[in-house]
């Protein structure tokens, strides 16, 4: 799932100061799930803000919503009869989210109230790790179920770089060696063979260097 | 070691004597002239020059810049090429672009994460790992063709290297399958990290030997020597993939302020010699960081000067 982690609050502020009437949209999608950009944080934010305005003796509205869905235009309409009303929208979308709620209400000012990370697990409540780079196309089946471009900080294909200590990798010592990690679960699935062919260079086309992606399913288009 | 080029370090290699390389590290300005001083320094003690690409992800000045002014030196270079920095394109532009100035070998890394440079908020790029970087130089020179599939007639000449970490740990048995990988990519000849701890070194060629790999690829084992204790110390504990064992840095910190660099420099040549017995090994790859005027010492004292002419 995509994870997301809240902004600075100085930030967000300094975004939103100068309004009087902000709308604060939650997503009940991943950014919930990660407990950045819930309803339940959209209240927080709200309230916090509130105070923000109230201490500089400002009158300012601040309310707070959520929707199913921001990446859905059926989820984004719930907003289209209240929107008008706003100066401003703060959505805790992930990155999606916020672009398309800007693209649904393309004359209203929207901010974004989270930074989008990555596509990760749940390793823990609040202990989130990434594992795919949405390259477009997999190679797990090769690399023992676990990913090189997501998990070596060089994405390297053929094995571990030289700079791998005691199993862990040279740019953090609490980062796991993602080839150290490929090679115990190959050895443990008795497919050690799958490592010793070269890999040659990847196509990378399908990743974010072919630009902008798009998926066109015929067979579920009507 | 298959396709014949005309590396002189391939020669000598070759022609069975031990190899002796060293390295020439780019000046982090414009001043050529640093490398011509560097590369004269120990031109008469080593086959050929290894130049470092943007080590340690400190941005210099380039690795082929200077490897064309040592060549034109009349000097044998080895152009080492991370592929941290620049895409298969430009990678593969800069391979014929050093083999039209005769440039004969190649060392293909990937490089330090730029995490540990100068540069640390820059992009980096890994379109290519360095197996992959081996196969491409490969196909280059094998089959006269770019990863795109254009043909060509003038092919680069390269004498294909690469690096080998046997104490990035704790698999030695996962480095060994790593060098069998990059043999299969078409690796000729490897300089290794390195050498402190013995012991792993002594069991990474024992697999390598056991293998068969050693007649396969020249290994050429990697002696850094140790300035001072500060340095010993520095290179276990911030060096990624360096394995300093304690005893080590007792030995450099256990003389004389005044004495260490001495200390060093024995400990060097003690290596070597140990070394030059084990099975596999066909030559030394002497790194002597900011210090290339102790090259000369070192080689004299391990019996390896004068270097042995080539026949033309």
């Amino acid at each position: 799932m995509i994870k997301a982690i809240p902004k600075p609050m100085e930030e967000i502020i300094d975004n939103v100061k100068d309004f009087n009437k902000l709308l604060i949209a939650g997503c009940d999608g991943c950014v919930t799930v990660c407990e950045a950009g819930g309803l339940k944080e959209a209240k927080v934010l709200a309230s916090a803000l509130r105070l923000y305005f109230t201490q500089g003796g400002r009158q300012a509205q601040v309310d707070e919503t959520s929707l199913t869905r921001q990446c859905e235009k059926e989820y984004l309409a719930q907003l289209s009869d209240r929107i008008d009303q706003y100066d401003a929208v703060v959505s805790l979308a992930c990155g999606c989210g916020i672009q398309y709620l800007a693209e649904m209400y393309d004359k209203k000012i929207v901010f974004p109230g989270v930074d989008t990370c990555f596509l990760g697990v749940n390793e823990e409540r609040g202990l989130y790790s990434e594992r795919c780079q949405a390259c477009g196309r997999c190679i797990l089946a090769e690399t023992g179920g676990i990913c090189p471009i997501a998990r070596c900080s060089k994405r390297m294909l053929n094995g571990p770089c030289g700079g791998s200590e005691g199993g862990k990798c040279e740019v953090s010592k609490e980062t796991p060696c993602g080839w150290e990690l490929i090679y115990e679960r190959l050895k443990t699935l008795g497919q050690l063979h799958r490592f010793e062919t070269p890999t040659v260079p990847k196509d990378w086309t399908t990743s974010r260097d072919g630009g902008p992606r798009k998926i066109v399913r015929e067979d579920l288009r009507i | 070691m298959s396709a014949e080029t005309p590396s002189k370090l391939q020669k000598m290699i070759k022609a069975g004597h031990l190899a002796v390389t060293s390295e020439v590290g780019p000046p982090r300005s414009a001043d050529g002239e640093v490398i011509e001083h560097k590369a004269k320094m120990i031109k008469d003690y080593v086959d050929a020059i290894n130049v470092t690409d943007n080590q340690t992800s400190v941005c210099r000045l380039c690795s082929l810049a200077a490897c064309i002014r040592i060549k034109q030196m009349g000097l044998e270079p080895v152009l080492q090429m991370v592929t941290r920095d620049r895409n298969r394109i430009a990678m593969q532009s800069d391979i014929l672009g050093a083999a039209s100035f005769g440039i004969n070998n190649i060392l293909c890394l990937t490089g330090d994460h730029q995490h540990f440079g100068d540069h640390a908020t820059c992009a980096n790029v890994f379109d290519l790992d360095s197996t992959q970087l081996a196969l491409t130089v490969k196909m280059m020179r094998d089959e006269g063709k770019l990863l795109g599939g254009h043909e060509f007639e003038v092919r680069p000449q390269m004498f294909i290297g690469a690096a080998a970490n046997p104490f990035a740990g704790p698999n030695v048995g996962l480095r060994v399958a790593r060098l069998a990988k990059k043999v299969a990519a078409g690796v000729q000849f490897v300089q290794t990290q390195c050498i402190y701890n013995m012991d792993t070194f002594k069991t990474f060629m024992k697999m390598v030997v056991d293998r068969g790999l050693h007649e396969e690829v020249a290994i050429l084992a990697g002696i850094t020597p140790m300035k001072n204790v500060g340095m010993a110390k520095y290179m276990q504990k911030r060096v990624p993939g360096i394995d300093v064992p304690d005893s080590v840095v007792q030995r450099i910190g256990g003389v004389p302020k005044e004495k260490q660099a001495e200390e060093g420099i024995n400990f060097a040549v003690e290596q070597i010699e140990e070394l030059k017995g084990v099975e596999g090994i066909m030559g030394f790859h002497i790194m002597a960081i900011e210090w290339e005027e102790k090259v000369p010492e070192i080689v004299e004292r391990i019996g390896l000067y004068p270097r042995p002419q080539l026949a033309a």
